[in-house]
């Protein structure tokens, strides 16, 4: 009882000991490798060096304001590019991690690269197919009505909120590609002359 | 190559890109023979983590063979069965030297406040992920183990997060002989936790989850107590009921962000973006858990801040816990419970996909369809 000294319902550990296998194997924290938070032990960890070398940037790389310089090694995954680049270089170089503007401009810039993805891929040959994209076949290959229903889930509630906004928001972002292709095909055409009187 | 690309919000597909080059003297270019979707892919693929950009791999649990190994790499040849932690770190920066991996200061130039993962958004790094048919692997000589021969493929891709997240997860939760475990979430980071609360000598473990699927793999591979918390009225209430009004002794957070459980928390964090994150089970951990109790977290939340009810907190003078996994600093211990036959990671795998599954993969995973736990990627068809 929590209003008296002892603790409530102490197990029987002979009993555990005996029904769950391994029991008790790391009851010793002395078994547990992190137990002490920090250890000291530069020697356990493979590295031959004391700073390490640089990795060479082949394009500016971006990095938080909070590092003195660019890290040894970096990703070189998806270098900035287009609008949503700039916003990301931007983010980069003005605000510390410690401002909610760096990572509201770091969405907004994933929001307009996403945009920018589907233009510039239509224009590839390689445009987004949403329905596998969305990899919608799971819903029958995988039991969509049955996992879902009858099951006590918390999360059936906002199945038709999760389509509804996914399917706004999808409708958005292709209503804004095309807006865009247009813009970008009339800007590459040849300009059309508008006289009054044909 | 052939690799899984992210477009966009709940959209990824499967491209051709370039192979990964040698960028530096110690990498090397790793083969990937197996890779897993985790929970934490979801917040990325649900378009929560900020710098989540068009065109990047996710994956950061994943085996392979070594391909190829830059100038400097002493420890690994070309053929080499190995398995990377999900964490970068370069072996040498004040973190990596008190053995803290998975905060490097060496290897995310985008964000000091978490070191370099493999596939995890710009803002761990910006590397390309694992769930490809190539990868690169940044300090080689660090960042690997050998697959000892007698370990199955499937055990090792699960010890490159997973099962040492759980099993952290309760080791910072101090456990003491006979306490009261309760683990949020009946995901494999929960179930591991949950496995790993037992080695540690807990009296009670009870694993809180609404899926009936993964709360039955709760009881059988956990051996813990459920509690389905659509079953009850309220969740704090019923911990104060089942312990005596104490509270339980610790409480371990293995959900994240994107909870359910109170609908406006998710509304208002996961689909309007308002918050970090639904710190719904954290707020459930903080109020579940005895005075003076530890509440250990391991579940992900954004950047951003979040509504957690700090209050309580500090007036019950609570111990929270907190980590990123620093994945390699546990494997010599539990590669020998694998060996030793108390800890079988693989027997939580539930699904095996090509990459050309991956888009159905990520829809199944997110939406939790056909009782999946742990869904497995071979980036090559055998
Ligand atoms: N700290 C680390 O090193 C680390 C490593 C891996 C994963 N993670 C994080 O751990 C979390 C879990 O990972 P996972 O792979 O098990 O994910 P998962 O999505 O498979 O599991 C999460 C589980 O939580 C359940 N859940 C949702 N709301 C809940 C609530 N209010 N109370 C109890 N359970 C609830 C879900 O139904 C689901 O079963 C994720 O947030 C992930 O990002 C952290
Ligand atoms: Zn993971
Ligand atoms: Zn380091």
């Amino acid at each position: 009882m929590a209003y008296t000294a002892n603790k409530p319902n102490a197990p029987d550990t002979r009993e555990l000991r005996a029904k769950i296998p391994g029991w008790g194997v790391d009851l010793d924290p002395g078994m547990r490798p992190a137990a002490k938070k920090e250890v000291y032990d530069p020697a356990s960890t493979g590295a031959h060096w004391e700073v390490p070398e640089q990795q060479i940037a082949t394009f500016p790389r971006e990095r938080s304001t909070e590092h003195r310089e660019i890290t040894p090694v970096f990703g070189t995954a998806c270098p900035p590019k287009g609008l949503s680049g700039i916003i990301r270089r931007a983010a980069y170089r003005h605000w510390s991690e410690g401002q909610t503007m760096h990572w509201l401009a770091l969405m907004f810039a994933d929001r307009i690269d996403v945009l920018e993805s589907l233009v510039v891929d239509l224009f590839r040959g390689k445009p987004d197919n949403f329905l596998a994209e969305w990899g919608i076949k799971a819903e029958l290959t995988r039991h969509g009505f049955k996992s879902r229903f009858g099951r006590h889930r918390a999360d059936t509630w906002r199945v038709p909120l999760d389509v509804l906004m996914l399917a706004s928001s999808s409708l958005l972002v292709l209503g804004a590609g095309y807006v865009m292709v247009n813009g970008f095909k009339s800007m590459l055409a040849p300009p059309k002359r508008r006289w009054l009187f044909g | 190559m052939r690799a899984m690309v992210y477009r966009g919000p709940y959209r990824v597909r499967v491209e051709e890109k370039d192979m990964p080059t040698i960028e530096h003297p110690n990498d090397a270019i790793v083969r990937v023979t197996c890779a897993a979707i985790c929970g934490s892919d979801l917040h990325l693929y649900h378009g929560l983590m900020p710098d989540t950009r068009v065109g990047f791999t996710f994956g950061h649990e994943f085996t392979g063979i070594v391909e190829e190994v830059g100038s400097s790499v002493q420890s690994l040849r070309r053929g080499d069965r190995v398995m990377m932690p999900f964490n970068i770190s370069c072996g040498a920066c004040f973190f990596c030297a008190r053995q803290l991996y998975s905060s490097c200061h060496n290897t995310n130039a985008n964000a000091t406040a978490a070191g370099g993962m493999f596939g995890y958004s710009h803002t761990a790094g910006g590397y390309d992920g694992g769930q490809a048919e190539f990868v690169r692997v940044p300090f080689a000589d660090v960042n690997h183990a050998i697959i000892p021969e007698w370990m199955s493929e499937e055990d090792a891709v699960l010890l490159t997060d997973a099962c040492p997240t759980g099993y952290q997860a309760a080791e910072m939760g101090d456990i003491k002989e006979g306490d009261v475990v309760v683990v949020f979430g009946a995901g494999p980071v929960g179930l591991f936790a949950a496995k790993s609360a037992w080695l540690m000598g807990a009296g009670r473990v009870i694993v809180v989850d609404h899926l009936d699927w993964r709360l039955q793999m709760a009881r059988t591979f956990a051996h813990a107590e459920t509690l389905n918390f659509t079953q009850v009225n309220d969740v704090v209430q019923h911990f104060k009921d089942v312990t005596d009004n104490l509270g339980a002794d610790v409480c371990i957070e293995a959900v994240g962000a994107e909870a359910d459980g109170a609908g406006f928390q998710h509304l208002a964090t996961v689909k309007m973006k308002l918050q970090g994150g639904a710190p719904t089970a954290l707020n459930w951990a903080i109020d579940s858990v005895r005075k003076a109790g530890i509440v250990s977290v391991v579940g992900g939340f954004g950047p951003l801040f979040s509504a957690v009810k700090f209050g309580d907190a500090m007036n019950k003078g609570l111990t929270i816990r907190t980590a990123q996994c620093s994945v390699k600093r546990h494997w010599p211990r539990l590669f020998q419970h694998v060996k030793n036959g108390v800890l079988k990671p693989s027997a939580i795998v539930t699904h095996r996909l090509a990459l050309d599954e991956i888009a159905e993969g990520y829809h199944m995973m997110s939406s939790k369809l056909d009782n999946v736990v742990k869904p497995l990627v071979f980036p090559r068809a055998a």
